[in-house]
């Protein structure tokens, strides 16, 4: 207990400084960039719209935020096409270790994994229907829980995912919420395979519905009708309503909301930090090198980033579960959000962002214009008013 | 010839998967040369081979570029410019431009984003969305080129005259006090009262005048602006590191 405390303080203290250091930087940032252009003399120049305009045009270029959102670029080249912009031909060697390796990879791996994959999504819908029409109890729950690891189980390795799993002992429990960074649709599978969870989605049509309904029958999940998802009232309702049933499994959520390129953490959403649940923050991590499980939804469809996946060398990644968090006194959910995020971008190595991950399709807010101007304009007027006084 | 080269090159580009530098870097340097030979660009284009390769890169070596930037920059760039365009038009609209969040949060971001298209246009096509882009490069590394036609994009004094018209919306060739306090509102917003507005903008104006030593009016014409932004180091400040 003790331990958990220590802990609990440090994060605390960490958090803090994470803040202060932050609003340093953005504003030494902002000041040296803007320091840089007016000189010894802060007066009004012509010049002036230099700093704004090649601030502007280098986020045309590039942004931070979009960088997020396309794939990772690696430094040496994994024998992937894909991974590499710049291919070109290089040398015989080269293309024949590269052919063959796409024969490996299409003529053999592709087809058995196909097939491993159909085996564990037919037994897992068929086996949960099986159970379902059984009585509940804990024969039930023990069967369903056996049966959803095994299906899992193949699925990963339909994908050949190569998992370490870290700090076992940190598994989440009944009655928590498990959260994790979002990469792509694997993150479920692979979260699933080593404990079970209470999913939580939108009910699919398709193939996707027909597996949502019979995993329903074996064990609790929330899935919610479409017209349902806005309402959020609704949503934590049904959420703190499962938390709360002891015997029910811990819910399963991505609090970002969407698919990043897993260098980043984004912005979590903070419905899920206001149940007042346990949370059980849990960092996941792919190795690049084996092949890019970054789902860019814009790009592609699930079928086809599934065919990619399944082509690739195999998916290595790195699981951490982390010790549970809960909401402290005197910090709202937002805060409690970030201090999980923070926890999960320290522990995955991946960088901490504070934009949305919703600005993927979305614009932006008028109050960070109105900061930028703030700024700027203290450089001019407060010089002024020094002038005037003195 | 000019037609039958785009038809040509449109029964090219629509081959997909070769979407290789070479490729843009023909498409987009078509634009600029519209005097090469038909007959060599056909030569080339019939052998998708190493080949074709190294004539492309002597044609923009002995021709004439406008814009001088590297075949992998101008891959980077058409990348971004097809991410920019989320519903794959080809083209980009002001909304695209709008869509990066960063841009928004800048002050001047609209006027950046009107830089991008003339008068009349609603639409930006790759090559236009370069040539404005290339007015940011870094001018250490340029190699002189001989017989060169056109001015580069990243010289002095085009890049005085993007920034001229950064101010001067109207492009009367003019920037009048109301142009420059509408531009200085919008660097400031809400943080500094009329009044401060109205002063800092007298000031601008009246050293303006005083550098140049010419007309006395209210406004102040490119020469005037030229004048004053001599002892400022453009390519100091003008420079984005990407476009290397």
């Amino acid at each position: 207990l003790l331990d958990l405390d220590t802990q609990a303080l440090s994060l605390h203290t960490t958090w803090n400084s994470f803040l202060l250091s932050l609003t340093d930087w953005a504003t030494l940032r902002i000041e040296r960039g803007v320091n840089k252009d007016l000189d010894s003399a802060s007066e009004f120049e012509m010049s002036d719209i230099f700093y704004f305009a090649r601030r502007g045009v280098e986020s045309i270029m590039d942004d931070e935020v979009t960088k997020r959102f396309s794939a990772e670029e690696l430094e040496s080249w994994n024998l992937l096409t894909r991974s590499n912009n710049n291919f070109t031909y290089i040398s015989l060697r080269l293309t024949v270790l590269w052919g063959l390796g796409l024969l490996i990879r299409y003529g053999f791996l592709l087809p058995l994994r196909v097939t491993l994959a159909f085996t564990g999504v037919g037994l897992l819908v068929f086996l949960t229907s099986v159970i379902g029409l059984l009585p509940n109890g804990r024969m039930k729950n023990f069967l369903s829980e056996k049966v959803h690891l095994m299906c899992y189980r193949i699925c990963v390795r339909a994908l050949t995912a190569i998992i370490t799993y870290h700090d076992s002992e940190n598994k989440p429990k009944n009655g928590g919420i498990c959260v994790a960074n979002h990469t792509s649709p694997i993150d479920v599978i692979i979260l699933a395979s080593d404990g079970c969870y209470a999913m939580v989605g939108q009910i699919h049509g398709g193939l996707m519905g027909v597996i949502q309904r019979s995993m329903v029958k074996a064990c609790p999940h929330v899935w919610f009708e479409r017209s349902e998802v806005k309402d959020r009232h609704l949503v934590a309702k049904r959420l703190s309503d499962h938390v709360q049933d002891k015997s029910k499994l811990p819910i399963l959520i991505f609090p970002e909301g969407t698919c990043i390129n897993n260098t980043s953490v984004m912005m979590f959403k903070k419905g899920s930090f206001e149940i007042g649940a346990t949370v059980y923050p849990v960092a996941i991590k792919y190795d690049p090198r084996f092949g890019d499980a970054f789902w860019n939804s814009s790009k592609f469809g699930m079928v086809s980033y599934l065919l990619r996946m399944m082509s690739s060398w195999a998916i290595v990644c790195s699981v951490w579960y982390l010790p549970p968090m809960s909401r402290e006194e005197g910090e709202d959910a937002v805060q409690f959000a970030n201090r999980v995020k923070a926890a999960i971008a320290r522990q995955g190595g991946l960088v901490d962002l504070l934009w949305d991950g919703g600005l993927k399709r979305e614009k932006v807010k008028d109050t960070f214009k109105e900061e930028q101007q703030k700024l700027y304009s203290k450089m001019l007027v407060g010089t002024q008013e020094d002038r005037s006084r003195s | 010839m000019e037609t039958a080269l785009i038809k040509y090159l449109c029964r090219f580009i629509k081959n997909k998967n070769t979407k290789t530098d070479n490729l843009i870097l023909f498409r987009y340097s078509f634009t600029e040369w519209p005097d090469v030979k038909e007959s060599s660009i056909e030569a080339t284009f019939l052998q998708k081979s190493s080949r074709h390769r190294l004539m492309l890169s002597s044609l923009t070596q002995s021709a004439v570029l406008c814009v001088s930037v590297s075949s992998s920059h101008l891959l980077r760039l058409y990348e971004r410019f097809e991410s920019l365009d989320r519903e794959n038009r080809g083209h980009l609209r002001k909304e695209d431009f709008q869509a990066v969040r960063e841009l928004s949060m800048n002050p001047v971001g609209d006027r950046i984003i009107g830089s991008f298209f003339s008068p009349g246009q609603e639409t930006v096509d790759f090559p236009s969305f370069v040539q404005v882009l290339a007015h940011f490069r870094h001018t250490e590394n340029d190699r002189i080129r001989d017989g060169a036609q056109k001015e580069p994009a990243n010289s002095t004094a085009r890049r005085l005259k993007f920034v001229f018209q950064l101010y001067d919306q109207d492009r009367d060739g003019k920037i009048s006090r109301a142009e420059l306090l509408q531009v200085l509102r919008e660097m400031l917003g809400m943080q500094v009262t009329e009044e401060q507005l109205q002063s800092i903008a007298e000031r601008a104006i009246q050293e303006a005048n005083q550098e140049a030593n010419q007309d006395k009016d209210d406004a102040i014409s490119f020469d005037e602006f030229r004048k004053s932004m001599e002892k400022v180091n453009i390519d100091h400040k003008m420079s984005i590191r990407f476009l290397e």
